[in-house]
């Protein structure tokens, strides 16, 4: 059965990085603190969003890559753990992810001001990224051939329709969904992928969670 | 000689059609590598491999090794122990050599492909000639140089600066330069002899060759010998456990015929090791991967217990084994191990022992790691990310000073 074409067809994108030294390091927590006020954005999107791209196949996933080396370098468990709490991609914006990160050092560091020393060699290096948007060969005009290519796209590509397109307007909201439902019709479908919980699966799981929504919806147009 | 197609059953179909997809943003660009040394070691290794790679991605490029008599080979061991922190530095006439030796090659060199990759600080020099060029340099540096000796650091790093980004393995081991400094972290070959996949029955072949027994479960060390790499350490570590498990230790290195240092500590293991037959010390020729390779496949759990480190790529090869590895948190070895979720990281003789055992009596945790472990070396310890980030660097430097690009 022919399916209803896009108003516009749905291009897949590749995200890609390199990371680069940022010149600058921490040996405790003071520092970090320090570090993480002033580096650009491009140095917290590799601790925070790279990071999760890098680790995202253990479950649990870990959160950034502040709150691993609080733990493994500094042995300060409770910032770890309040470090880690900080939900990376809930944030609209880099700048509060950024608010969020410093409030939590700075009340941490108001209980603890004198922060324990990371041991030599051990320091925490800030690195920054240089990101690489990268158009790929696949274009969907209707919801087979979105289906069809959704499985042949990499995780960096779901990574950035799913995780990093929240940090661009329309804030929040995830491309695909975006795409359902304003070029597709397909509201609920737009809605029931909208509110899969990206913490609960590795990126593979994710797509494949995607996949069986709309491999579902397919089938309800199929019949009719 | 393997192609990409053949690495999409490690890496993953979508990796390979990234790097083709990258690669048509380079098409047609030429490349030129330049190291000192055509066979042995890491950087001919994996050269060896990367080039027709490049070449199969439309990027033409070619391979030269710089050219330099003793007396040039003297000063540059001198410049790379003297960049490893060796307080002992060079002589004026060692720079010199240097000179010398850079200004012959430059007579000989056609260094006008579009990207000029000098590896390592013996070519480091060659960038003298780019006045005269229009195309970009990128310097690859394999050493640590957190601890460099100020007097060859000081007369590299005028050159370095005529770079137009320098390359690094971890980022531990940036310095204050005025380019940028990328990191790109080295990578296994999955298709090697040393990491390649081996059936049962040909490890246990092998194992039987080299007489190790397999009646009890192997906890190795793959190492040179090294104090850097506490083989001693090692064998107390084991030594405190061996009431309470049932295990054979195994520490295996190169051979040690040409450095004192490393026979004398090769002895000194053999000593510590004394007439238990659960210890073994076992030398190897530096041309045994597929050895170390089945080794690695036998053992229950695996050691890297360094006290100093460049990058520790041998944790990656145990890791892509699917082996549970144990190992110091020096150098590079962080980047590979999540400590308790893709491996165990230690800071002491203590710590190594503590998870000796916990690993070797809790073989689902054991295994977790290990699977965790291959599926991070998978991820981004492969040859293939290792080319991705190639590109991406040769792009960034056809863009430098953006942080975003659209390609």
């Amino acid at each position: 059965m022919a399916l209803p074409l896009a108003k516009k067809p749905f291009r897949f994108f590749t995200r890609l990085s390199l990371t680069a030294a940022a010149g600058v390091r921490a040996a405790d927590l003071r520092e970090l603190l320090e570090g993480i006020k002033v580096v650009p954005d491009s140095v917290l999107y590799t601790h925070t969003h790279r990071f999760i791209q890098q680790f995202q196949f253990l479950v649990p996933e870990p959160a950034n890559d502040f709150a691993g080396w609080a733990v493994s370098a500094l042995q300060d468990e409770l910032a770890g753990e309040r470090l880690s709490a900080i939900d990376t991609v809930r944030y609209g914006t880099i700048g509060e992810l950024r608010q969020a990160l410093t409030a939590v050092l700075e009340d941490h560091l108001k209980a603890r001001p004198v922060p324990r020393t990371a041991p030599p060699g051990e320091e925490f290096h800030f690195q920054r990224s240089i990101r690489f948007s990268l158009p790929t060969p696949y274009e969907a005009r209707d919801l087979r051939e979105f289906h069809d290519l959704l499985r042949k796209v990499s995780v960096a590509s779901l990574y950035l329709h799913v995780f990093e397109a929240r940090l661009r307007p329309p804030l929040g909201v995830n491309d695909f969904s975006l795409w359902f439902e304003r070029d597709l019709g397909e509201d609920e479908l737009a809605d029931r992928v909208a509110h899969l919980d990206p913490y609960s699966h590795t990126h593979e799981a994710l797509k494949d969670g995607i996949l069986r929504m709309v491999a579902d919806r397919l089938g309800e147009l199929d019949r009719g | 000689m393997a192609s990409l197609e053949d690495y999409k059953d490690f890496a993953g179909a979508d990796a390979v059609d990234e790097l083709r997809l990258l690669a048509q943003r380079l098409r047609g660009r030429t490349l030129l590598h330049v190291n000192s040394t055509a066979v042995g070691g890491g950087v001919a290794e994996i050269l060896n491999r990367m080039v027709p790679l490049f070449n199969e991605l439309e990027m033409p490029a070619r391979w030269e090794v710089m050219k330099g008599g003793e007396e040039f080979y003297a000063a540059t061991k001198k410049f790379h122990n003297a960049l490893h922190g060796d307080p002992h530095g060079a002589s004026p006439r060692d720079f010199q050599a240097y000179e010398e030796a850079t200004d012959e090659n430059l007579k000989g060199l056609a260094l006008d492909s579009d990207f000029v990759f000098i590896h390592d600080p013996q070519p480091a020099a060659l960038v003298k000639k780019r006045g005269e060029l229009k195309n970009r340099w990128l310097w690859r540096c394999h050493i640590d140089l957190s601890h460099a000796d100020p007097g060859v650091w000081g007369f590299l790093r005028p050159y370095v600066e005529r770079y137009d980004a320098c390359v690094i393995s971890s980022p531990a081991f940036a310095q204050t330069l005025s380019i940028p400094q990328m990191l790109v972290a080295p990578s296994i070959d999955p298709l090697s002899d040393k990491n390649r996949d081996l059936d049962d029955a040909e490890v246990r072949l092998i194992l039987e060759r080299l007489k190790i027994p397999l009646d009890k479960p192997l906890v190795t060390q793959v190492s040179r010998f090294d104090r850097l790499k506490d083989p001693l350490g090692v064998i107390r570590a084991f030594r405190s456990i061996q009431k309470s498990v049932r295990a054979r230790l195994l520490l295996v290195g190169g051979s040690a015929d040409d450095d004192p240092e490393g026979a004398q500590v090769y002895r000194e293991a053999l000593d510590a090791a004394g007439s238990d037959e659960d210890i073994l010390v076992l030398s190897l020729p530096p041309t045994s991967h597929l050895e170390i390779n089945a080794i690695q496949r036998a053992s229950a759990v695996i050691l890297q217990k360094s006290l100093r480190e460049g990058f520790g790529l041998t944790v990656s090869e145990a890791l892509w084994k699917g082996k549970p590895v144990i190992a110091g948190a020096v150098g590079g070895i962080p980047q590979q191990i999540m400590h308790r979720r893709s491996g165990v990281l230690v800071h002491s003789i203590e710590g190594a022992a503590y998870w000796m055992r916990q690993l070797l009596q809790q073989p689902d945790f054991a295994r977790r790691l290990g699977q965790n472990g291959r599926e991070h070396v998978r991820r981004n310890f492969l040859l293939t990310r290792h080319l991705r980030d190639y590109l991406l660097l040769f792009l960034s430097a056809e863009n430098r000073g953006s942080d975003f690009i659209r390609l």
